[in-house]
């Protein structure tokens, strides 16, 4: 049912999509209609598939880089108190710095190549991560954390078997936001500057007027950023099949209704 | 000389003059009481009167502001934590792991490898009623069997004194009756000097060969009952309504 009202919801989105485009009104360079973008699609398939492999690997490298440096602060920060409360206005102060004006200094530092995309990526990625991950490892009862103590556990014991295992829902809901906003730090990463990507590409059939391609490298990126998300999704309910909600089979009646 | 040297070794729990405070609150004041080896002593008072403080005190999570608290003979925090099997009033099992995994838990913050924990565990499931149920996530499993993976997890490392908090608190009334019974049959059969903290009297006489009222904030010690019925009890047992009597009294007072 879920995914009917989806599809239908899709359905009626690129209809109204379709109506807004056809209109007189509407020039043909602001707005590429759907048919047209499927054109894009089918004619320019292999210019668009190269450089979304391009911008897909700025993706996934920068999200894995963002993962480890996430995960490493967050336990780090949560072991070492005083470290937790000096480092998080710094950590909220990384996010408020905008992206577009560090993007062009990213470029001067690590030259054209893939560097500045993974470190504008993990830049922004890691901040949910780190923040959420910290919130679970803080959401552990103290009644566990001391009958943990009157085991004769260690600090890293606690932290292996207790605090990590109970944050990982914490860790997946980071996940998939830095999953979703990854797409938009590669992007921004090639509009700074690159010569290959689907944002570069995007930018430049801005310039060049071929409306049609950036709405079809819009819709990639948009399928990128929703596989990542969903990837993570299923990557949760593996790691944490004890945290899934109880389904229960509804009833004959129920289904009918 | 040998008489001395004896005597403190052999008792499992002492306290001197015990004081605890909170602030300007004082949880419990002056407490002095001596647990004898093999006996099942049990402190009863209204919710507020510094039980399970008590309990974490000897259990070395808290040390007190006055007075020598000694397990064992031995005095220090880390020591008593290292003599005490401490279980709180709720199960705590870690919803990810399995029955027998959350059972090893406290083998495996020993230092026992999992798998080592895991088997050493594994015998005892049908001792405790929870046979079948191994590989069963506490999810899975009744609040009467939560409490006896727990129980189970907090007797495995074989730690001499055993320290009790509410144990059946969370539990509804039919599965704590039922839980009592068990764990005096345990008892029974197999000995074990244990501190049982409880805000019901009844329980406490069920369970134990001695009982200790403890007043309202701040807990001061306001009297003590001999249990000297035999076992197994019942709680229509007439003697045993009139001890309950007898200490409801004394925590009224």
């Amino acid at each position: 049912m879920r995914y009917v009202l989806s599809a239908a919801l899709l359905v009626l989105f690129v209809l109204a999509w379709q109506g807004v485009a056809s209109l007189d009104s509407v020039d043909d360079l602001t707005l590429a209609s759907p048919v047209e973008t499927w054109d894009a699609l089918r004619t320019d398939w292999s210019l668009l598939w190269d450089n979304a492999w391009v911008t897909l690997v700025e993706v996934l490298l920068g999200l894995a880089i963002a993962v480890v440096a996430g995960v490493g602060l967050a336990i780090v920060m949560h072991l070492i108190r005083p470290l937790r409360d000096a480092a998080y206005p710094l950590l909220v102060a990384s996010q408020a710095i905008p992206i577009v004006v560090l993007a062009p200094l990213f470029v001067l530092a690590f030259d054209y190549g893939i560097g500045p995309k993974l470190a504008i990526v993990a830049l922004i990625c890691f901040f949910p991560i780190t923040v959420n991950l910290l919130d679970g490892l803080r959401s552990v009862e103290p009644d566990l954390i001391k009958l943990m103590r009157s085991f004769g556990a260690s600090r890293l014991r606690t932290l292996r078997s207790v605090e990590l295992p109970a944050s990982l829902p914490f860790l997946f809901s980071g996940l998939k936001v830095a999953a979703t906003v990854s797409v938009i730090g590669a992007v921004f990463g090639e509009w700074a500057g690159a010569d290959e990507g689907l944002g570069r590409l995007v930018l430049l059939g801005n310039t060049q007027l071929q409306t049609p391609r950036v709405y079809a490298g819009i819709v990639i990126l948009t399928l990128m950023a929703v596989a990542l998300f969903a990837l993570v999704a299923i990557a949760e309910r593996v790691a944490c099949p004890w945290n899934q909600p109880v389904r229960t089979r509804p009833s004959r009646v129920l289904r009918h209704s | 000389m040998q008489v001395e040297a004896e005597a403190p070794t052999t008792e499992p729990l002492s306290f001197e003059m015990v004081t605890r405070r909170f602030g300007a609150l004082t949880a419990l004041d002056q407490i002095s009481l001596r647990v004898r080896s093999g006996e099942v002593l049990a402190v009863v008072g209204p919710s507020g009167c510094g039980k399970s403080t008590l309990l974490e005190l000897v259990a070395g999570l808290q040390e007190p502001d006055e007075g020598v608290i000694r397990v064992q003979a031995a005095g220090t925090a880390a020591e008593r934590r290292a003599a005490c099997a401490y279980m709180p009033q709720r199960d705590l099992l870690l919803p990810w792991r399995d029955a027998l995994g959350n059972a090893a838990l406290a083998l495996e913050c020993q230092g026992v490898p999992r798998s080592e924990a895991r088997r050493r565990a594994e015998p005892l499931f049908e001792r405790f009623g929870l046979a079948d149920f191994e590989r069963s996530r506490p999810a899975e499993l009744s609040g009467g069997m939560r409490q006896r993976v727990a129980f189970l997890r907090t007797l495995l490392p074989g730690r001499p004194l055993l320290l009790l908090d509410e144990p059946f608190g969370a539990l509804d009334a039919i599965t704590r009756a039922d839980l009592q019974e068990w764990l005096a049959g345990m008892l029974s059969e197999e000995p074990r000097t244990v501190l049982l903290v409880t805000h019901d009297v009844e329980e406490a006489i069920f369970l134990a060969d001695r009982v200790i009222v403890l007043s309202a904030r701040p807990g001061r010690m306001v009297a003590e009952f001999e249990v000297a019925l035999p076992r197994p009890r019942s709680v229509t047992d007439p003697e045993l309504a009139l001890l309950r009597g007898e200490a409801l009294e004394a925590l009224r007072s």
